[in-house]
């Protein structure tokens, strides 16, 4: 172990503060500001304690009306659970099997399969958007929450593929090899043997889903209008208040709300986070 | 074997979903709730009406024809027009809230359906003159329910402490004066602010001067020409306002809302504005200068007229809609002039007979007379195809030319012949 | 053998290959294979592959409403109209600039951040906490923030640097065109930057720390170790990361259209909005189309390109 001089120790933790400065700051003004008062947001120069702190905007949004902001926020909260949790089942149960066969199953045309996987995750939104919704509007899933699900997928699937083939093909072959020889067929020893075994990818793969679909906007802009299905990147960009176009104070008391599901979760499971981008990287 | 069934099953899906989609071609069909269920409308908050003041004409519509529940949704403005485009496949809407300049656009899309036989004669008397609006090709295609022009608001505080006659709010030329006196005297960092935006409201706000400086938008063969005469003028007027630091150059990211605002917070002198900032100036929840607003009609300029730039919006019925006698009930409800009267405060009524009531004048009488002396000096907006995709070059440009990146005769040339091309295409 | 998709991690390997295993049991299965993909295929062709080949057919009709069945066939046409317009162009060029400047931002804050993280120092936790924090802050929450902190009139920003002293007046800070498009990069790479760090930091926890000591030992000062060391042993990481990046930066749209629309006079319109104009503000579906496919097609191009720099990744220095 090299002997550390305090200088080091100083400028670490200096550059340690500047970093929880710039990354706790914004929020914290956030928070702040969707606790001041409109006279107060308005103030100039800024207040950076409010005076006369309220909780009315967080009343308005947990308690609101069905039909007032608070309400429509309330029930985008619901969509987007309901979408991301569908999203993570669907894509990855097709992806789980999809997995395994890359990394377990020798077959011709690997290679072409993964690099269309790999090219489809690719693909930006733009360039399925339009023909996707003349689709979903053949099929009445506009403005549905099956609808969204559907087209999250496409982005979640090939992602989740790739990042749990990579998972796979890591783990060691012997545990199925002998599960194998115990008698246990290969869908079988998938499930008995492999899946416990890759819990904790996964998981990481579980949770990247289910955030990427939370934060998805472009889609649900385009084909979701009503708080039956609208999500909450959604709701949070119609913010608009009673009397201004932006009611500072609504906008930042909606993004606090927003941002804690996926923050707690993300700050509750960030070693497994951090696993799994890792093999995604270094793989 | 259980794989063997497995695998079978898969494939079946697979092939089956395959067709299923592939046979989904075209676009056209919708499942909308169609004849049953709610009346599905959609509005924009924010402006016009405000969210409060629709619910309540719901509330009564639904007293009044209680077998028609009626389902509302709110939009910002900004995001309206794309909302009406994407929910058209689907036919989501019964009955949605327009911008008078997309009638053109929805009308030749066949978004929207052609509702003249609706119209009812004796309209053409106690309507104010304001059909014009709705029609496209001698067609009507929605029923008027908001139409004004922007009109002239300025804080006479202001003016009074600084020694400025509020004559001079008659004319362009006085109101510049104003507010260099306004400026040099230190009582308001920018006496004007404007909404700028990159978006629809600089088209209005360029589309007043236009036609107060003596320029046009085309000319008779429909050609644009905004680009010669008071077209340059106007602009070059504009770009010199922030110039001379008179103009608060973040009106370049402002639309009207935010204009209100300053105007409200009492950081502004003389605005351009829509009629429902008249009565948000006396409330004292929105404003700071309760009782210091007036509100006129637009300054005169060089071509001797003051016209406004007007903006409307109309209730339209979509052609998804399954139950237009419904739709149409509910659209001349609302827009009927006992509906109307009854929320005097932010909107002035279409009908003629409504400014003669006092509740109607009531709170606002100085509103009304505006809004009525304004409608007889009106300037249109092109009404084109792809006025949207030409409105957003236009915007561009005008944006261009004030933020100093092009010279504005340079930026409307390109303007010009983009539009032109754009309106042939 | 699972060849492509495994490879071994870059220089300083700890895992050794898992062994081909017994042929046997590995033998050609092609069918089975099929039915273990077939979910996931379905999703593919029934809604990627499938929309993207009638986005194609979609950009060479004229398709200019949602509720028309039939469109005409015009050709090229489209795409002919699209490269002849200056403005394409322009948004191409601003796309090129906000991707080359985001990229570049996150990749030098990146790498001195992961660095950062990397250092054995108590109370390590709590930094690469926040730094996950900011990643999981949603893309909308990210952007309405930053556009209430950079407020000309009441944000945050002016607030703070004004009671410091730093500016006697409130500014605009998003600015006018040329200023937007890299204030918006710099937002973007706020909530962009912890993911480039983690993958970045993955690469330098590969590395054994001995072959540092044994620098330091021959006096190699931390710079040096730094920059003759560390960052040619991340090469593989960085490469993989920035075509990454640049292929997400040239998706990005939901930023834009919250803080600025793709104003101020079109400055901060990139690919993505500018399609999203053209297909749903103009009602141009064939146009939209045709730039969506041109999009896809070079979007394709780099992740050919990706998929080089992974397999060099993989297959060791």
């Amino acid at each position: 172990m090299t002997r550390r001089r305090t200088g080091y120790y100083v400028l670490m933790y200096a550059i340690g503060a500047v970093l929880l400065a710039a990354v706790f700051g914004p929020i914290l003004w956030l928070v702040i500001s969707s606790l001041s008062t409109q006279a107060e947001l308005l103030s100039v120069p800024t207040h950076f304690v409010p005076d006369h702190p309220t909780l009315a905007r967080y009343q308005e949004i947990f308690t609101g009306a069905q039909s007032s902001v608070g309400g429509a926020l309330r029930a985008a909260m619901v969509n987007s659970l309901v979408v991301a949790t569908a999203t993570v089942v669907i894509s990855g149960v097709a992806a789980v099997f999809g997995a395994y066969a890359f990394a377990r199953v020798r077959f011709r045309g690997k290679t072409p399969v993964l690099l269309l996987f790999l090219g489809t995750y690719m693909m930006p939104p733009l360039a399925l958007v339009i023909p996707l919704y003349l689709i979903m509007a053949n099929l009445g899933l506009l403005d549905t929450r099956t609808g969204l699900v559907l087209v999250n997928c496409t982005f979640t699937t090939p992602f989740l593929l790739w990042l749990l083939s990579n998972y796979f093909a890591a783990l060691p072959v012997e545990l199925e090899d002998a599960a194998q020889i115990d008698g246990l067929s290969r869908l079988g020893a998938l499930f008995r043997i492999v899946l416990p075994i890759a819990r904790p990818g996964l998981v990481t793969a579980a949770i990247m889903a289910f955030l990427a679909s939370w934060d998805e906007f472009f889609y649900a802009l385009i084909f979701t209008d009503s708080p039956a299905a609208k999500t909450v990147p959604v709701a949070l960009s119609e913010f608009v208040g009673k009397y201004a176009s932006l009611d500072f104070g609504l906008m930042a008391a909606g993004g606090v709300v927003a941002l804690v599901p996926p923050v707690v979760f993300a700050v509750i499971l960030q070693r497994q986070i951090m696993s799994g981008l890792a093999a995604g990287a270094v793989k | 074997m259980s794989l063997q069934r497995r695998e079978f099953l898969g494939l079946g899906v697979a092939a089956g979903t395959a067709a299923f989609l592939a046979a989904c071609g075209v676009p056209g069909g919708s499942s909308g709730s169609g004849a049953t269920g709610p009346l599905r409308a959609l509005f924009m908050k924010q402006a016009g009406y405000s969210e409060s003041d629709i619910n309540a004409m719901i509330g009564a519509f639904k007293a009044a024809y209680p077998k028609v529940p009626v389902e509302a949704t709110f939009v910002a403005y900004e995001a309206l027009h794309d909302k009406i485009v994407t929910s058209a496949a689907a036919g989501k809407f019964d009955v949605v809230l327009i911008d008078g300049q997309w009638l053109t656009e929805f009308a030749t899309k066949k978004m929207i359906i052609d509702v003249t036989s609706r119209f009812k004669p004796d309209w053409k008397t106690t309507m104010l003159p304001v059909e014009e609006i709705v029609r496209y090709q001698d067609r009507d295609y929605a029923m008027p329910w908001v139409v004004g022009g922007k009109l002239f608001y300025y804080n006479k505080k202001l003016l009074a402490d600084n020694g400025v006659a509020e004559t001079d709010m008659k004319t362009w030329d006085g109101v510049l004066g104003a507010a260099r006196t306004l400026k040099k005297k230190g009582a308001v960092k920018f006496p004007f602010v404007w909404s700028w935006a990159q978006a629809e409201c600089v088209i209005v706000d360029y589309g007043s001067l236009l036609a107060a400086f003596g320029g046009r938008w085309q000319d008779d063969q429909g050609k644009f020409v905004f680009n010669t005469g008071g077209g340059v003028t106007a602009l070059e007027w504009m770009k010199s306002t922030i110039d001379e630091g008179l103009t608060d150059p973040s009106s370049l990211k402002y639309i009207e809302d935010d204009v209100k605002r300053v105007l409200l917070q009492g950081q502004a002198a003389m605005v351009l504005n829509w009629d429902y900032v008249a009565s948000a100036a006396k409330d004292p929840q929105q404003s700071k200068v309760v009782g210091d607003i007036v509100v006129t009609t637009s300054p005169i300029g060089p071509s001797g007229a003051g016209p406004a730039c007007t903006g409307s919006s109309n209730l339209a019925i979509t052609t998804g809609c399954e139950r237009v006698d419904d739709a149409w009930n509910f659209v001349t409800f609302l827009a009927s002039p006992a509906q109307q009267e009854a929320h005097p405060d932010n909107i002035t009524p279409i009908w003629a007979d409504s400014y003669s009531k006092a509740s109607v004048l009531g709170d606002n009488p100085e509103l009304a007379k505006a809004h009525g002396e304004q409608l007889k000096s009106v300037t249109d907006r092109p009404k084109v195809n792809n006025y949207n995709a030409i409105s957003q070059v236009i915007q561009q440009q005008i944006q261009a030319a004030l933020y100093g990146q092009q010279s504005p005769q340079a930026a409307l040339d390109t303007a010009v012949e983009k539009a032109n091309e754009l309106a042939t295409a | 053998m699972t060849g492509l998709v495994r490879q071994p991690t870059s220089a300083g390997t700890r895992a050794a290959p898992v062994p081909a295993g017994r042929p046997l049991r590995r033998a050609r299965e092609g069918r089975y294979a099929l039915a273990l993909l077939t979910p996931a295929l379905v999703v593919v062709f029934g809604i990627i592959l499938y929309p993207l080949g009638r986005t194609l057919v979609l950009s060479f009709l004229d398709a200019d409403s949602v509720v028309e069945a039939a469109y005409g066939f015009v050709g090229v046409r489209n795409y002919a109209d699209l490269v002849t317009d200056p403005a394409f162009w322009q948004t191409v060029g601003r796309t090129a600039v906000f991707t080359v400047f985001s990229t570049g931002i996150e990749l030098v804050v990146g790498v001195l951040l992961a660095q950062f993280l990397n250092q054995r120092i108590p109370g390590q936790w709590l930094f690469r906490t926040a730094v996950i924090v900011v990643w999981a802050v949603p893309t909308i929450v990210n952007a309405n923030m930053w556009r209430w902190i950079l407020n000309p009139n009441y944000g945050a920003l002016n607030g703070l640097l004004l009671r410091l002293g730093l500016i006697d007046h409130y500014q605009d800070w998003i600015g006018g065109p040329g200023r937007a498009l890299y204030v918006v990069a710099v937002v973007d790479a706020w909530k962009t930057i912890p993911l480039v760090a983690i993958l970045l930091l993955a690469g330098m926890q590969t590395i054994p720390a001995d072959i540092y000591e044994a620098a330091a030992i021959d006096g190699a000062g931390a710079l040096r170790r730094f920059r003759h060391m560390t960052l040619p042993l991340l090469k593989p990481v960085i490469a993989v990361v920035i075509v990454l990046r640049t292929i997400e930066a040239f998706k990005v749209f939901d930023i834009i259209y919250i803080m600025t629309r793709g104003g101020p006079a079109s400055g901060t319109t990139t690919i993505a909005f500018y399609a999203y104009l053209q297909a749903f503000s103009n009602q141009r579906f064939g146009l939209g189309s045709a730039i969506a496919f041109l999009t896809a097609l070079f979007i394709l191009a780099l992740s050919l390109v990706y998929l080089r720099a992974l397999r060099q990744t993989g297959s060791g220095r």
